[in-house]
C-alpha cells in the first residue's frame, strides 16, 4: 500500500472577532490515514466539521494544531504550513476537490471550465477539451448548454460540472463533499463509478456520502468525526 | 529564468508623505507567473504601495529588488532615470484604473498600441498595425475600429484597450490600480475573464489593487489585506477570505452583501 496522506493531531477553532471574539472549537487530535485506492467516508451529524475537515486538506482553512502530510510529486507536503505556492502546485497535480458550490466567472463555456484542470496539469487544449466533452456526455449534461456559462444552470447541472471539474484530472488524491448530492438516482450511480474508476487507478479518495448506500457502494472505511470534538476523549481508529 | 527566484521582492518597505504614514514595513515576493492581490479601504496604503513597487514613490526606508532580465536582482531605486524607464517601457506595464490616465486621448486606438512598439524600436509601419489589430482582437475590440479615437469607445472598451496598449509589448511584470474600477457588473465580468486568460496564457507576474474582494478572488493566486498602511493578514487568496483569522479581514469579509 502507498500512503497518500497522514494526517496528525489535526485541530482547529474558529475565533470570531466580529462576534465578541467567540472561540468556536471545531476539532482536536484528528489523526487519519489514506493509501492508493482507498475511500474513506467522514460521517457523523451536520455541523461536526466533516466539510471543515476536507477544507483543511485542500488549505482552505488553515489549522492551529497538527500537520497535514500529503504525498506530492515524491516528497511529502505539510499542508498546514505549505507556502501559497507549494498549495497551489499541490491543487493543481495532486488534490482534486469537488466542493458543494461552484464558483466560476461568468462567460467561460462549459466546456472550458470542465476542461480547465486537465489544462493546469499540462494537456493540450484539444485532449483536454475531448475528455471534458466525454465526461459531460457520461454525466448526461446536454451538449446544448457545453457552450454557455454554468452560472444560470440548476442545482444538479452545476453539481454535475462540480463532479465533472474532480473527475476530468487524474488526481492522485481526491476530496469529495457530497458528489451525490441533489442528483437523481441514475446520475449518482455514474458519480459512484467514476469513483471505482478512480480507486481502480490508485487514487485515495476522502469524501463526505449523505446516502449510505453510496457510502456503502464504493467506500473502504469511515471514519465518525464525532471523536474528534474538543473535550471528547480520542478512540483509536478501528 | 528560474521560477524559484522571486521577479520582484520588497523588503520593509515604508513611505512617508511628511510626517504621515503612506505605507509600513511592507515586505513580500512575488515570483514568475505570480498574481498578487492587495486589498484594503480607501486610505490603506494599497496604492501608495504599489506606487512605491513600481519605481514611481521613493519610500523612506527599504527596497524594492526587481530581477532583471540580463543583469540579475537590482534595487529599483538604484537605477539611473534612463534605466527605470526602459523597465517601464520593456518589462513592466502599469494599467490605471481611469483608462484616460493611461492612454492617448488624442489619438487613435491603432497609435495606442502602436506608440508602445515604436518606444521599444519598431520602425516598420505594417508590422506595428499588424500587430496592433492582433491586440485589439485579443481584447475584443473590432479591428473596424483601430482608426477610431478611445474618445469614441466605451469605459468598458477604453480599459481593453489600456490593458493592450500595457501587454503589446511582452511584459513581465503588470501592476494593476483597481483595473475594474468604475465599470458596470457585466463589463467588470468581461474584463476579468480577459485579465485571467490573459495572465495565464503570456505567464504574467501581477499586483493588483482592489477595493473589490470579489475582483481579487477571481484574478490574484495570493492576497494581501492593508489598513493603515500596514499589511493586517497575508495569504493563499481563498484561504484569506474563506477562514480570515485578522480581526479587520473578518470585518470585511463578513460586509460583503450577498446577492
Amino acid at each position: 500500500m502507498t500512503a497518500m496522506l497522514r494526517i496528525e493531531n489535526l485541530g482547529k477553532r474558529f475565533t470570531l472577532h466580529v462576534q465578541d471574539g467567540a472561540e468556536i472549537p471545531v476539532f482536536q487530535g484528528v489523526d487519519l490515514a489514506l493509501d492508493a485506492g482507498d475511500c474513506v467516508a467522514l460521517t457523523g451529524p451536520s455541523g461536526t466539521g466533516k466539510s471543515s475537515l476536507l477544507r483543511m486538506i485542500y488549505a482552505n482553512y488553515l489549522c492551529q494544531e497538527g500537520r497535514i502530510d500529503l504525498w506530492h510529486d515524491g516528497a511529502w507536503v505539510d499542508m498546514a504550513t505549505a507556502a501559497p505556492r507549494t498549495v497551489l502546485d499541490v491543487r493543481r497535480r495532486t488534490l482534486g476537490y469537488v466542493s458543494q458550490f461552484l464558483r466560476v466567472i461568468p462567460r467561460v463555456p462549459t466546456l472550458d471550465v470542465v476542461a480547465e484542470p486537465l489544462r493546469a496539469m499540462g494537456a493540450p487544449a484539444d485532449a483536454a477539451r475531448d475528455a471534458a466533452a466525454a465526461l459531460l456526455r457520461r454525466l448526461n449534461i446536454p451538449q446544448a448548454l457545453w457552450r454557455l456559462s454554468p452560472v444560470t444552470f440548476s442545482g444538479g447541472e452545476k453539481q454535475r460540472i462540480n463532479v465533472a471539474r474532480g473527475f476530468v484530472a487524474p488526481y492522485p488524491v481526491l476530496l469529495l463533499d457530497e458528489p451525490t448530492a441533489s442528483l437523481d438516482a441514475a446520475n449518482s450511480a455514474i458519480v459512484l463509478e467514476l469513483i471505482a474508476e478512480a480507486r481502480a487507478r490508485g487514487a485515495a479518495v476522502l469524501g463526505i456520502f449523505h446516502d449510505r448506500a453510496a457510502r456503502d457502494a464504493v467506500c473502504t472505511d469511515q471514519v465518525d468525526v464525532t471523536r474528534f470534538k474538543p473535550g471528547s476523549k480520542a478512540v483509536s481508529h478501528a | 529564468m528560474s521560477d524559484d527566484a522571486p521577479l520582484l521582492r520588497a523588503d520593509d518597505v515604508t513611505v512617508l508623505y511628511g510626517a504621515r504614514v503612506g505605507c509600513r514595513d511592507v515586505s513580500l515576493d512575488l515570483y514568475p507567473g505570480e498574481v498578487l492581490g492587495v486589498v484594503g479601504e480607501s486610505g490603506s496604503g494599497k496604492t501608495t504601495l504599489l506606487n512605491a513597487l513600481s519605481g514611481r514613490l521613493e519610500p523612506a526606508s527599504g527596497r524594492v529588488v526587481y530581477a532583471t532580465r540580463h543583469e540579475g536582482p537590482k534595487d529599483v531605486f538604484a537605477l539611473t532615470e534612463p534605466e527605470r524607464r526602459f523597465l517601464m517601457r520593456t518589462d513592466w506595464a502599469l494599467v490605471h484604473q481611469n483608462p484616460r490616465d493611461g492612454l492617448r486621448m488624442g489619438v487613435s486606438a491603432g497609435a495606442n498600441i502602436g506608440e508602445r512598439l515604436m518606444g521599444v524600436g519598431w520602425r516598420h509601419y505594417g508590422n506595428i498595425r499588424g500587430t496592433a489589430l492582433s491586440w485589439l482582437d485579443k481584447v475584443e475590440i473590432e479591428a473596424g475600429r483601430v482608426d477610431d479615437l478611445p474618445a469614441t469607445f466605451s469605459g468598458g472598451m477604453q480599459q481593453r484597450l489600456q490593458i493592450a496598449r500595457n501587454l503589446v509589448t511582452g511584459p513581465r511584470l503588470v501592476f494593476m490600480d483597481e483595473p475594474t474600477g468604475g465599470l458596470d457588473v457585466s463589463v467588470q465580468a468581461r474584463l476579468l475573464d480577459l485579465l485571467r486568460g490573459l495572465v495565464a496564457d503570456l505567464n504574467l507576474s501581477a499586483v493588483v489593487v482592489t477595493h473589490d474582494l470579489a475582483v481579487a478572488r477571481v484574478l490574484s493566486h495570493r492576497l494581501m489585506v492593508m489598513r493603515d498602511g500596514g499589511v493586517v493578514e497575508q495569504g493563499l487568496t481563498d484561504q484569506v477570505l474563506d477562514d480570515p483569522q485578522h480581526p479587520y479581514t473578518q470585518l470585511l469579509v463578513s460586509s460583503i452583501l450577498q446577492v
